[in-house]
């Protein structure tokens, strides 16, 4: 390594080269440790998912992934995700247009609350619910005399759903529509077009990638809670039991090759979130490179 | 107050619309359920409060959940930096697909983590079978605990140091370099310092988030009172026991603590945007 390259036009190109870079047995090092770290806990535990699932025959994993109760929390899960993520991307775009548009005093309280639900515990969030809609919540008697049932019932695991994934589309949309500032829009306005469609036609375009970035994580987030569901949702086996909770019942009950069959199911979604993710970022750039945002 | 003290003035309609649904729904979704728990831990008189929540199964709690999140965000800033570093200095085959794999603890649901992990650590798993022919315990144990934080943290230090990272100029490094800094010297100096405050913005983001982790703990802890139980967990217990008052004051010293982190991170996160937009 320490002879100079034969087409280095200037022998100091080449020393300056070697004092911006680490010696070549420290890059080999430093890398090792990276891809070992990232291999330990990032993909074993992916290996051991797909492995243990199919450790007892494909046939088991058919059989365990299309067992009535399987079905039903698959079902439950996609219902869920399907009702909160709308929820939120609503919320996202209503937050962002007012946050990234104007100047308002109490804005930046207002971005610090949108993160809140990420900092807070899901178990919190379930008991929260629970102090609300539970038998002896806030508004327990109440729901009993009108035969409402929210906790232990579909509605409570949409509401934990919901809470859980709240930031997520916001998160996305805010940064990049400060950024974009104002004039696109007041430009549309100028020119004749109303409100709706200067945010249908001119903002929402512009923001669709990372839209759709927040979209999916939020899905990955909704389909995958635990902690939070695991609390409102009473865990009743074909009524209230979500693709997370049924894999905790099963491994609860020994039978491992099950809890790994439904596990695959929800690291596949992951796997395909992050293929989206990184292809959403490469149009992003694409269309940044391209000078047009859409 | 009138409106327009407090709203600059814009020729963008819907402002009144938009705020006001997103106010609506904040309040009803986030803040109602949490004001509802502050407000349920308040049906507690001061000494209740203070036994349940100073109690020694919950301080023994606090210690393992505070602890092992510690140690688990340390070990991500150790190795985040690592990671960061490879990713955006070095090129090596397959570095795309390492990098969107970085992101997986968000993707993954915790329960399967915290399955996957199990089945790795326990002592007849993969990994667990070696650790215990030496003598150590991983799942069912406060490793075990650690070492799902870990998981759980790991994007958390990379993607906050990756872009600084990546933005930083290679003209201050010869600068260094040519002034006669060898290449430790450099890093100590020179890229140590602008990477700082991201550094901590990450280890912040993942001790918070490892604090409140309830999915994968669950599973390798093994949760054994007093040993192996988290805070998170003990409120679970608390509820399973109908002792909602008791449940609420955990929970709302938890929520409180969550609070603070989240301010905390703001303030590192307004350090390290003035220290990156100062430069550019």
């Amino acid at each position: 390594m320490s002879s100079t390259p034969l087409h280095s036009p200037h022998p100091a190109a080449a020393t300056l080269r070697k004092a911006t870079t680490e010696p070549l047995w420290v890059r080999l090092l430093l890398t090792c440790i990276a891809l070992l770290f990232l291999a330990l806990f990032l993909v074993l535990p992916l290996i051991i998912v797909f492995s243990e699932a199919f450790a007892r025959g494909a046939e088991l994993y058919w059989a365990s992934i299309s067992e009535p109760a399987a079905l039903h929390a698959i079902k439950l899960t996609l219902i869920a995700a399907a009702i909160a993520v709308p929820c939120n991307v609503i919320f996202g775009l209503a937050a962002s247009w007012a946050i990234a548009k104007f100047q308002f005093k109490g804005r930046q309280l207002l971005i610090t609350l949108i993160d809140l639900p990420i900092a807070v515990s899901p178990v919190i969030v379930g008991l929260s619910l629970m102090l609300i809609f539970g038998a002896r919540g806030y508004l327990g008697d109440w729901l009993m005399d009108h035969d409402v049932r929210i906790m232990f019932a579909v509605p409570g695991i949409v509401l934990a759903t919901i809470f859980i994934t709240f930031p997520f589309v916001a998160r996305e949309l805010i940064p990049l529509m400060q950024e974009q500032g104002r004039e696109q829009e007041e430009a549309a306005l100028t020119l004749g077009a109303n409100g709706w469609q200067t945010f249908f036609r001119v903002t929402l375009p512009s923001v669709k990638w990372a839209l759709l970035y927040g979209v999916i994580l939020a899905n990955a987030r909704a389909m995958g809670e635990f902690g939070a569901v695991s609390v409102v949702s009473g865990k009743i086996r074909e009524q209230t039991n979500t693709m997370p909770l049924h894999i905790e019942i099963l491994y609860n009950e020994y039978q491992f090759a099950a809890a790994f069959a439904v596990s695959s199911l929800l690291a596949l979604l992951a796997l395909v979130t992050l293929l989206l993710k990184s292809l959403l970022e490469y149009k992003a750039a694409k269309d940044l490179a391209a000078g047009q945002p859409h | 107050m009138t409106k327009s003290s407090w709203l600059k003035p814009t020729v963008l309609p819907g402002f009144g619309l938009s705020l006001g649904f997103a106010t609506f729904y904040l309040s009803l979704i986030v803040l109602l359920p949490l004001a509802a728990l502050l407000g349920h831990s308040l049906t507690l008189s001061w000494a209740e409060f203070w036994k349940v929540v100073a109690s020694d199964r919950a301080i023994a709690s606090y210690q393992l959940t505070f602890g092992a999140s510690f140690i688990a965000a340390a070990v991500n800033l150790v190795f985040g930096l690592i990671v960061a570093w490879v990713l955006v200095r070095y090129n090596f085959f397959g570095k795309k697909v390492i990098d969107a794999l970085v992101d997986l603890p968000f993707a993954l649901p915790t329960a399967v983590a915290g399955i996957a992990l199990t089945a790795i650590y326990a002592p007849n798993g993969w990994i667990g079978q070696h650790l215990s022919a030496w003598g150590i315990k991983a799942a069912y144990s406060p490793l075990g605990v650690t070492l799902a934080l870990i998981f759980i943290g790991l994007p958390f230090v990379v993607r906050t140091v990756q872009p600084v990272l990546e933005d930083l100029e290679k003209e201050i490094e010869e600068a260094a370099a040519s002034l006669g800094a060898n290449r430790l010297q450099t890093f100590c100096r020179i890229l140590f310092p602008a990477l700082l405050p991201s550094l901590l913005t990450g280890f912040a983001l993942a001790f918070a988030r490892a604090v409140g982790e309830y999915g994968s703990v669950v599973f390798i802890s093994g949760n054994m009172p007093m040993k192996t139980e988290i805070t998170p967990l003990l409120i679970m217990t608390r509820l399973e026991q109908f002792d909602y008052a008791g449940a609420a004051a955990l929970g709302s010293v938890m929520l409180l603590i969550s609070f603070i982190l989240l301010l905390l991170i703001n303030l590192l996160q307004h350090w390290s945007n003035n220290r990156h937009g100062a430069k550019a």
